[in-house]
């Protein structure tokens, strides 16, 4: 074995290589433990990285320096954030109910690590191969709504209980786009495992990758799944269930210390997966983006686009305004929906109509003509100027 | 077309993020304990008690140097009731060389002030001005809070460091009160003295002691 394949497969061989000290029918049961803690000890790291690079970087962007007191640079604020939580009072309202607002966090956390049983984050790196890999991430997803409402519903809280219904109405509605925009990988792969899903993009057009992405419909999918990701994990624009300005802090306005760390950790680990999904479906999960570079390990090119899709997250959150309500699911039914619908049938088509530069036409003619339109149908009915109140006699 | 604000939006905010890097005009933050920001002369948060004396006077001098009379009020037009004071017993010489009684307590807590600044408006004796300090944490939220004369007696110097424009009208006013003062005090004396002229002209014989008085008068 070459040192460059080993050192892409580091992970696999040190797993490997501590099982080895267990007796064989012990072995399996160490190798998953082994690996669980990886993932449990990787995740929140890139946690409390991105909570600093996430502040510095929308510092940046409102011309601020952001934390630049704790430690070099400010980088270890997470430290004291997270010593701040644990040792802060925790406490629980007297008329809330206190079994239901103690486990709607733990609910949030376990749900959320359990989506990246199946994120395949290098090669032969996988905690779980499942031939529904896909199903399960996303059942698994769609249950931190659970711990979301839980959360509201406990408080006994006007606040929470009104984030927590947003929370609601908005993941159940981005929920559909979010699936329908990652059926069309589904239909093109013939396989619901991710591993299968990152083999299939695995080739190379001459130093470019056959990324999903780089499909007209990979593209107009890729684009739908980040803007339903972004809405599903509740990060701006979307991030009416815990506006601070109008519901103080949504759903979690109740908590506090470490349990607020927990929703806090929750929400960062969703985004983690949900962006780790979209690097699966669409960009070549852990291959190289150029032939050029296969000798990079697989794990290194995963986080490296996990680190970029982050970036972005937080671009974008240091850009948007918070929509409203009904901007939201007008958004989520009257554009989203019938795009991504539009999205399956191009898929089935660019499947259909064999090589060539005819299909690539005619699928990106499509969903531009589809996009513009669309665009123009939602604009129409704005009356963009100013606003005119009606009080109450 | 859909989604082109946003484009521009992310382009602005591209833009903010690199140029931060690049040019330090555009951070604005000052980083505050290292530099700070320059104290505007019409910043105001807390009373101080102003004395005549030197900056560096010790508390006897400090307090002998105050120019409130204890008059009591500033105490009652004081909208949250922060100001406590207990009026002295005997009297001491204000800057005119009048006998005035003095605050024998005169106590501000500093967590109930509201930094209205009416104390200082309704005071007739220059005798209470706001101060600029404001780094004034302390760890007992009661007592250290509560400041008592020797913590708000501040030096007329300290007054003109803080607010120049405003302490040199107010020294100018004092200064032409106590000519004003000086000159009556002086046209008292002297129609004292004519009195006492003319009450001593008809009687050519005078007492000695009389006599040597009168040119003290």
């Amino acid at each position: 074995m070459s040192l460059l394949s080993q050192l892409d497969q580091i992970f696999v061989l040190l797993q490997h290589w501590v099982a080895g000290f267990f007796p064989t029918w012990l072995q399996p049961f160490v190798g998953t433990v082994l690996a669980v803690v990886g993932i449990v000890a990787a995740f929140p790291g890139i946690f409390a990285v991105t909570t600093v690079l996430e502040r510095k970087g929308l510092g940046r962007i409102q011309n601020r320096l952001g934390p630049n007191r704790v430690g070099p640079f400010g980088f270890f604020q997470p430290v004291a954030d997270g010593i701040k939580s644990l040792t802060k009072e925790d406490i629980v309202p007297f008329t809330a109910d206190g079994l239901v607002h103690f486990l709607a966090p733990v609910v949030l956390v376990v749900a959320v690590f359990l989506g990246f049983a199946v994120l395949p984050i290098g090669r032969n790196m996988v905690l779980a191969n499942m031939d529904a890999g896909l199903l399960f991430f996303f059942a698994i997803g769609a249950s931190t709504e659970l711990s979301v409402f839980m959360a509201g519903w406990s408080s006994r809280n006007k606040y929470s209980l009104l984030g927590a219904m947003r929370a609601v109405a908005q993941m159940i509605s981005y929920e559909v786009p979010l699936l329908l925009s990652a059926t069309v990988i589904v239909m093109m792969t013939g396989s619901l495992s991710t591993v299968k899903i990152v083999e299939a993009q695995g080739g190379f057009t001459g130093f470019l990758p056959h990324w999903y992405v780089f499909t007209p419909w990979g593209f107009a999918g890729f684009v739908l799944f980040v803007i339903a990701a972004l809405a599903e994990t509740n990060r701006s624009p979307f991030d009416l269930p815990e506006g601070e300005s109008e519901l103080v802090a949504g759903y979690f306005t109740e908590y506090s210390g470490f349990k607020f760390a927990l929703f806090f950790l929750g929400e960062y680990l969703g985004m983690f997966s949900i962006a780790g999904f979209a690097i699966t479906l669409f960009l070549g999960g852990w291959g190289a983006p150029f032939s050029f570079l296969g000798f990079v390990p697989s794990w290194g090119w995963f986080f490296l686009k996990l680190l970029g899709a982050i970036a972005l997250f937080i671009w974008l959150r240091g850009t948007l305004p918070r929509l409203r309500q009904d901007q939201l699911m007008n958004f989520a039914w009257k554009f989203m929906l019938p795009m991504t619908l539009l999205n399956l049938v191009v898929a089935g088509a660019w499947r259909f109509m064999g090589e060539g530069i005819l299909r690539w036409l005619i699928c990106s003619a499509v969903l531009l003509a589809a996009y513009v339109l669309l665009g123009r149908v939602l604009m129409r009915h704005q009356k963009l100027g100013p606003r005119s109140y009606r009080y109450a006699e | 077309m859909l989604g082109e604000g946003m484009l521009k939006g992310l382009a602005e905010t591209a833009k903010n993020f690199a140029g931060s890097f690049v040019s330090k005009d555009r951070l604005t933050t000052v980083q505050y304990p290292e530099e700070r920001a320059p104290v505007i002369e019409n910043t105001r948060d807390f009373p101080f008690l102003v004395y005549d004396g030197a900056d560096d006077a010790s508390d006897e001098a400090k307090l002998a140097g105050l120019r409130c009379v204890a008059c009591q009020i500033c105490e009652k037009e004081c909208p949250p009731k922060c100001i406590y004071i207990v009026k002295s017993t005997d009297k001491k010489p204000d800057y005119v060389g009048k006998p005035q009684i003095y605050p024998a307590r005169f106590d501000i807590d500093i967590s109930v002030c509201m930094s209205c600044q009416i104390c200082v408006e309704v005071c007739p004796f220059e005798a209470i001005k706001m101060d600029t300090e404001f780094e004034l944490s302390t760890t007992d939220r009661f007592g250290g809070l509560l400041y008592d004369r020797e913590q708000l007696a501040r030096s007329n110097q300290h007054y003109h460091k803080i607010h120049p424009t405003e302490a040199a009208e107010v020294d100018a006013r004092l200064a032409e009160e106590k000519a004003k003062s000086e000159a009556k005090a002086k046209a008292a004396a002297e129609a004292a003295a004519l009195k006492a002229a003319a009450a001593a002209a008809p009687k050519p014989v005078v007492p000695a002691a009389i006599e040597q008085k009168e040119p003290t008068a």
